[in-house]
């Protein structure tokens, strides 16, 4: 009764289409090739890990970074291309699949390119040293004198080989090779140059199949159900509350986990919104209202002291001029437009996830042991998703399919609705910062002190929803990151105490959202900074520049300051009697004080009456060593400031004691057209160097440099993201 | 029992199946005849990431019933912008300015700024930003879709 679509039919062809709902997927995914294993070597030392040359040429990359919606694909092509001397258009990348690609870690932290990148690069001069090895013996010419183009080895005298007759469909069977010479980047062809994405074509469109649109043979649909309060208790389910949906194939409930399954996805989605259930308990979180209180009356179970240079607390106890101010930054949400998605099915014993997961290895342990199953029969294979910007809903999302999956019997799709995205999705945590300095009668600092108060715990594997609602095994902890990077600073004063306090808990279960940590405590110490600049008559570049003793980050504040024409001044600009008054802001970063310089002026538009901020423009300056694809760059910094704008001027998570009850974009209102500011953006040239981080560093520098900003046009401080109206009308009646 | 309905969807005929006529239109695209375009966002109407065009007015299709269009309407997705296999000038200049990122959102801001396209053939910057208020992306692409929906018009 039902018809196979033809997709391509209703696309192309012409007269009456007769199609029916639709059990037949539209666009498959090949589960039954993914049932068996193809045997490969996925070590993260082995060359066959990363990449295999089939006989026609066509190079095979093999990538456990995937791309998220940055262009990683792209430039991962750029670098095996170049390395190998093959065209982009031969090169195909093979994304975060267990059986497949090597366990590189998960993608984020902006790691894909300065680590995976490298990586890769290194397989593949080591396969390039291998296919030389092989073409001086078969051309009989030494390998110093063979030159390669288009993936063809050539001896003097015109003698070649094509890659594919050398090594095509077999294996290298070598371990990477860290002397294997990568290439010279003088001689680059590809890297450095703007290649276009490869992905774009497809995504405009809409040919590109991302994990939202993806569908197996066979496949039903699943909704998850939510307690109505955090760590509440699943009493009773009545079932006859869903009686009347014909597509409904069961109500799963395990623990407290409850789902439906139905054949029909809107069938899924009107059986989870009729379904009634009974639950007991929560009411266990914070007053949203005494949040900092909170925070602060939180356990400390861990002291980290981040950096000590003298003695800062003795010198605060004597000095004569200090400056106190407390930072704090709120609760984000990832707000993925795309909601979270996955599909599972079993087969033979085996459980496979198609997922948008970010660290597939990483969900596979956990899928393995929420499901108590050994790690080698499971398979998550990355389809790409929605924009996640970290550790979102997509891994929960698969541990729902599995769970779902397993109860039926048969391939379930899930997908979270916009309320489950943003109501359970893992949170960025609450940030306290407090920073004492002292400044001397000349005006230096004689003394910086700063208090981080964030929760235990590093990156992990987050805990599955599902795993912790059925009752099943996973790994217990607070998992939100490399939270504590950038409370140290950069700037060389007389005295530094950077110390971070772990926190025994946090509200919400957390995760990394970009730029984890190092947003908050950037926004922290930049934004004091220029409150010590202000105490000390100074002009907040040069108050920079005199405390740095790194040459390349002087040579980006110098260019910061041509490229944005700053000027110098050494209090707020303030203009009193106008409504509306303007200000520039700067801020900087050294990314994690090991990688990637970026400065940054905001412009700013204040309405003192209605206390609205306004960002017209921001001009960034980004050193992040040899650049892969230029345009990918500027894309992503594009990204990190107008996503950073949005977190710090608009968003926090708001709740009451059971629940998230920010769960839509008008509760959880986010950066529009209307608002977005002009970006500018002078990227310093250094291909010889390594290649750095770009996904992240540039959001470092965002909230501060608006609040630097916000001061030089009003006199006040805004020291608490988000800046919303109510706060920045309080801080004004505060100066 | 299921009820069978006909929409004109890319100049074609197509009939789906359902038993609710209240579904949205979203699910008949995109479960039904297999569409990539419209995305699942919101389910509010609030993010824009399953417009599609009836009649040439921009429609957010998850919350639109399918009772409520009409047997006549003409339904375009992004699948059937372009025409003759090549692609609309918008999608030809969302390319030429690499305005994607993750690209979950690019189907609403392509299928919102065709509608506009319709009513104003030279939108300035201000009302091209106007126009998409009201569709969200996550990824912060919005300076490159106003250039690429700018470029689309001087061609």
């Amino acid at each position: 009764m039902f018809d196979t679509l033809d997709r391509r039919a209703l696309l192309q062809g012409s007269g009456a289409l007769i199609v029916s709902f639709a059990l037949r997927p539209a666009a498959s995914l090949a589960a039954d090739k993914a049932a068996a294993l193809p045997s490969k070597p996925v070590a993260i030392d082995e060359v066959d890990s990363f990449l295999a040359i089939g006989r026609d040429g066509r190079v095979t990359v093999f990538s456990g970074k995937v791309d998220l919606g940055t262009g990683v694909e792209t430039a991962m092509t750029q670098i095996a291309a170049e390395e190998l001397d093959v065209p982009m258009a031969r090169v195909h990348i093979v994304q975060g699949d267990t059986a497949l690609t090597p366990d590189q870690g998960p993608t984020y932290g902006s790691q894909s390119i300065q680590i995976g990148g490298m990586q890769l690069r290194q397989a593949a001069a080591t396969a390039r040293k291998a296919l030389l090895t092989m073409a001086s013996q078969k051309l009989g010419a030494p390998v110093e004198a063979l030159t390669v183009a288009d993936g063809v080895v050539t001896a003097p005298g015109g003698k070649h080989v094509a890659y594919g007759d050398l090594i095509g469909d077999k294996r290298f069977t070598a371990k990477l090779d860290k002397d294997a010479p990568a290439k010279d980047p003088k001689n680059y062809k590809l890297v450095g140059q703007s290649a276009r994405r490869l992905d774009i074509p497809d995504k405009v469109t809409a040919r590109f199949t991302y994990m939202q649109d993806a569908r197996v043979p066979g496949m039903l649909h699943g909704r998850v159900v939510r307690p109505t309060a955090i760590g509440a208790t699943l009493e009773s389910v009545d079932e006859s509350s869903v009686r009347g949906i014909p597509d409904l194939v069961k109500v799963v409930r395990e623990g407290n986990f409850l789902g439906v399954v139905a054949r029909s996805e809107w069938g899924a989605i009107r059986a989870a919104q009729a379904l009634k259930a009974t639950w007991s308990g929560g009411g266990g979180l914070p007053d949203q209202a005494k949040l900092w209180e909170h925070v602060r009356n939180t356990k400390i179970v861990k002291e980290e002291p981040t950096s000590t240079v003298g003695d800062a607390d003795a010198v605060l106890n004597g000095a004569a001029k200090k400056l106190s101010a407390t930072y704090d930054f709120a609760i984000h949400t990832h707000g993925s437009i795309g909601p979270s998605c996955a599909i599972a099915t079993f087969a033979d014993d085996q459980l496979t996830v198609w997922t948008a997961s970010q660290a597939t290895h990483a969900l596979r342990q956990q899928l393995a042991k929420m499901m108590a199953m050994p790690a080698e029969k499971v398979r998550a294979i990355y389809v790409e998703g929605a924009g996640c910007y970290g550790r979102n809903g997509h891994e929960d999302a698969a541990g729902d399919a599995a769970l779902m999956a397993r109860a039926v019997g048969k391939p379930v799709r899930v997908q979270w609705m916009r309320a489950d995205e943003h109501g359970w999705d893992p949170k960025g945590p609450p940030t306290l910062i407090d920073c004492k300095a002292a400044l001397g009668p000349d005006g230096a600092v004689a003394a910086w002190r700063t208090d981080f108060y964030i929760p235990q715990g590093g990156a992990g594997p987050v805990p599955l929803i599902a795993a912790d609602l059925a009752k099943l095994p996973y790994d217990v902890g607070l998992f939100p990151g490399g939270i504590q990077g950038n409370s140290a600073i950069p700037y060389k004063f007389a005295a530094v105490a950077t110390r971070v306090h772990r926190l025994e808990t946090t509200p919400f279960r957390p995760s990394w959202i970009r730029t984890p940590g190092r947003m908050q405590n950037t926004f922290a110490n930049e934004s004091f900074l220029d409150e010590l600049a202000a105490a000390a008559n100074a002009d907040p570049l040069e108050f920079r520049l005199r405390y740095l003793d790194d040459a390349r980050g002087k040579e980006l504040l110098q260019r910061l300051g041509t490229f944005a024409k700053w000027q110098k001044r050494t209090g707020p600009r303030t203009t009193p009697s106008a409504d509306k008054a303007t200000g520039r802001g700067l801020a900087y970063v050294f990314y994690e004080l090991n990688r990637t310089y970026v400065g940054a002026v905001a412009d700013v538009e204040v309405d003192r009456k209605s206390g609205d901020v306004r960002v017209t423009r921001f001009a960034v300056v980004q050193d992040c060593g040899q650049i892969i694809n230029p345009d990918g760059v500027r894309n992503q910094i594009e990204g990190n400031v107008i996503q950073t704008v949005s977190r710090t001027l608009k968003e926090q998570l708001t709740w009451d004691s059971n629940l998230v009850t920010s769960v839509d974009w008008s509760s959880y209102p986010i950066l529009t057209f209307p608002e977005v500011p002009v970006i500018d953006i002078d990227l310093v040239e250094r291909q010889t160097e390594k290649p750095w981080g770009a996904g992240e560093p540039s959001a470092a520098v965002i909230a501060p440099a608006i609040s630097n900003a916000v001061f030089d046009a009003v006199g006040a401080r805004l020291r608490s993201v988000p800046f919303t109206p109510d706060k920045v009308q309080a801080a004004l009646r505060a100066t | 029992m299921p009820r069978a309905l006909t929409l004109q969807v890319n100049g074609r005929s197509a009939k789906v199946e359902t038993d609710d006529p209240d579904m949205p239109l979203l699910y008949a695209l995109r479960d039904g005849l297999g569409l990539h375009g419209p995305k699942f966002g919101c389910g509010l109407g609030q993010c824009g990431a399953c417009t599609v065009l009836i009649d040439g007015e921009a429609v957010r299709s998850c919350v639109t019933p399918l009772s409520a269009v009409a047997a006549k309407a003409k339904i375009t997705t992004l699948e059937g912008l372009g025409k003759d296999g090549k692609p609309h000038p918008l999608q030809q200049a969302f390319i030429d300015e690499q305005a994607v990122q993750c690209g979950y959102c690019i189907n609403g801001m392509i299928m919102q700024s065709a509608a506009l396209l319709r009513t104003n053939n030279k939108p300035d910057e201000a009302a091209i930003r106007e126009a998409l208020a009201n569709n969200l992306c996550r990824c912060g692409t919005h300076a490159r879709i106003v250039r690429a929906v700018q470029r689309a018009t001087s061609v």
